[in-house]
């Protein structure tokens, strides 16, 4: 019987809770590296006990650790990014130009193909690779150096590079996603870069329709379909059909199309999971309702999903990387939240429970799918 | 033999149950102290000093001898009880909520 594997960042350390497939009883591990901030931990698809974590602290700077056996140990590797030649500067919050600094890893994309190769999206905004298993990372340099990143600036939270989605059918294609700066493809394995921003619409940009400077917090793809991605934007939930040449508004009849995470039905790749926060200046859920809001038509329709939810005084966030799925049928749902929960359905999301409660503010959540 | 202390943070890190023993060749200083500490615990680069302009990061401090030495020249010879190993070199991490 398959297993689940349900690996969680928090701001002080990271956890690691375990299922069979039917997903009632959870074993929990943890906490991994504690009083650290743990960004981000991803597995291998080929080799799903080899896992990679981000560990950061405002006091120690950035740490990689690597674990070869499902997280059961873990060993420090490379944590050296350095950017490709003369850094440059970037936009600042007062429009002046500000030099490129590495801050943190956001996430790690470990390739398909594998498990030593590694994608690394970091703040400020760059991405890197490792191909020796995380001992050296260079950068992907094309990105940073497109003609647009002295106009790219930072979120109140950062300017990271938070999303890299790898195509499965065509792997020289990689999308990246940038708060905010927007979504960027490649077509030749990361050399090169041109921004696919068509149709995003951002009021705080004096040219709202601009080429770049978007505040997109996630895209998401299911591996069937690589050509037709959904975003959640900063406003606005939107879906291409094109490789991201193009992009639609979604949002519909939710209550508010502000929020962070999205994510698809690993069976059905047209069943789309947002999770709506008030507003940009009000981090909780609408009337104090966490709700997750389920589309079966890819966009435009969307349900509420509230069994096993708190429908009352809820004022927890729900941040861009703590919402994932697993492989199984029914397609299990998983986010966490900014008060340390970690909520999950096994029947695609029409009931919930938390698996766990009292973590410290959870950063980002996978799922490993383990046969 | 040089004694340094590092905070807890960077001792688990190190897998180090107590304070890190070093061999310092030549001048005992920030510079060669941390070093040698890199060199012998490699997974501490950048966590003390960063990887590229080996600037001590702001969160962190240098004391030896009841002395401040954050801000001295990373060249600067360290106190003489330090280098005989009778004081340790201390990094602390500064008071910070979070």
């Amino acid at each position: 019987m398959s297993s689940v594997r349900v690996l969680v960042g928090t701001r002080k350390g990271a956890f690691i809770l375990t299922s069979d497939g039917k997903r009632d009883d959870w074993n929990v591990d943890g906490p991994h590296f504690g009083g650290w901030e743990i960004y981000h931990l991803k597995g291998s698809p080929v080799d799903p006990n080899r896992l990679y974590a981000s560990q950061s602290s405002g006091w120690f700077g950035q740490t990689v650790l690597r674990s070869d056996n499902g997280g059961k140990t873990w060993e420090p590797v490379g944590n050296a990014f350095i950017y490709d030649g003369v850094p440059g500067t970037h936009q600042w919050y007062d429009g002046t130009p500000h030099p490129w600094e590495f801050k943190r890893v956001w996430h790690f994309e470990p390739s398909l193909t594998d498990p030593d190769t590694v994608y690394a999206g970091v703040e400020d905004a760059a991405i890197f690779r490792t191909v020796d298993g995380g001992q050296t990372w260079q950068e992907l340099s094309g990105l940073r150096q497109h003609g647009s990143g002295p106009y790219w600036a930072p979120g109140a939270g950062g300017m990271g590079l938070h999303t890299i989605l790898l195509n499965p059918s065509n792997h020289n294609q990689i999308y990246i996603a940038i708060s905010s700066a927007g979504v960027f493809r490649s077509d030749d394995a990361g050399q090169t870069w041109r921004p696919t921003n068509r149709g995003l619409q951002s009021s705080f940009l004096p040219k709202p329709d601009s080429e770049v400077g978007h505040c997109v917090h996630r895209i998401a793809m299911h591996p069937s379909r690589p050509n037709v991605l959904f975003m959640q934007k900063h406003w606005d939930v939107m879906r291409s059909d094109d490789s991201g040449e193009s992009w639609r508004e979604i949002s519909g009849n939710l209550p508010s199309d502000f929020g962070f995470p999205i994510a698809v039905n690993s069976n059905e790749p047209d069943t789309v999971y947002v999770v709506p926060i008030k507003s940009d200046s009000e981090h909780y859920p609408p009337e104090g309702k966490l709700r997750v809001y389920r589309s079966r038509t890819g966009g435009d329709e969307w349900e509420a999903l509230t069994c096993g939810l708190p429908q009352e005084d809820c004022y927890v966030n729900i941040l861009r990387e703590a919402m994932a799925v697993d492989d199984l049928d029914s397609c299990g749902v998983y986010f966490g939240t900014t008060g340390g929960q970690v909520y999950a359905s096994a029947d695609g999301g029409d009931t919930w429970n938390a698996i766990m409660r009292d973590l410290p503010a959870v950063l980002s959540v996978e799922v490993q799918t383990l046969p | 033999m040089i004694r340094v202390v590092l905070p807890a943070h960077l001792r688990n890190l190190a897998r180090l149950d107590g304070d890190a023993q070093l061999d310092v060749e030549g001048v005992v200083t920030q510079r060669s102290v941390l070093d040698a500490l890199e060199a012998t615990y490699p997974m501490l680069r950048g966590t003390i000093r960063d990887h590229v302009t080996k600037r001590r990061r702001d969160f962190l401090r240098f004391y030896a001898c009841r002395e401040d030495l954050s801000h001295d020249a990373p060249d600067t010879p360290l106190p003489d009880a330090v280098a005989q190993g009778r004081e340790p070199f201390m990094i602390v991490g500064a008071i910070a909520g979070g």
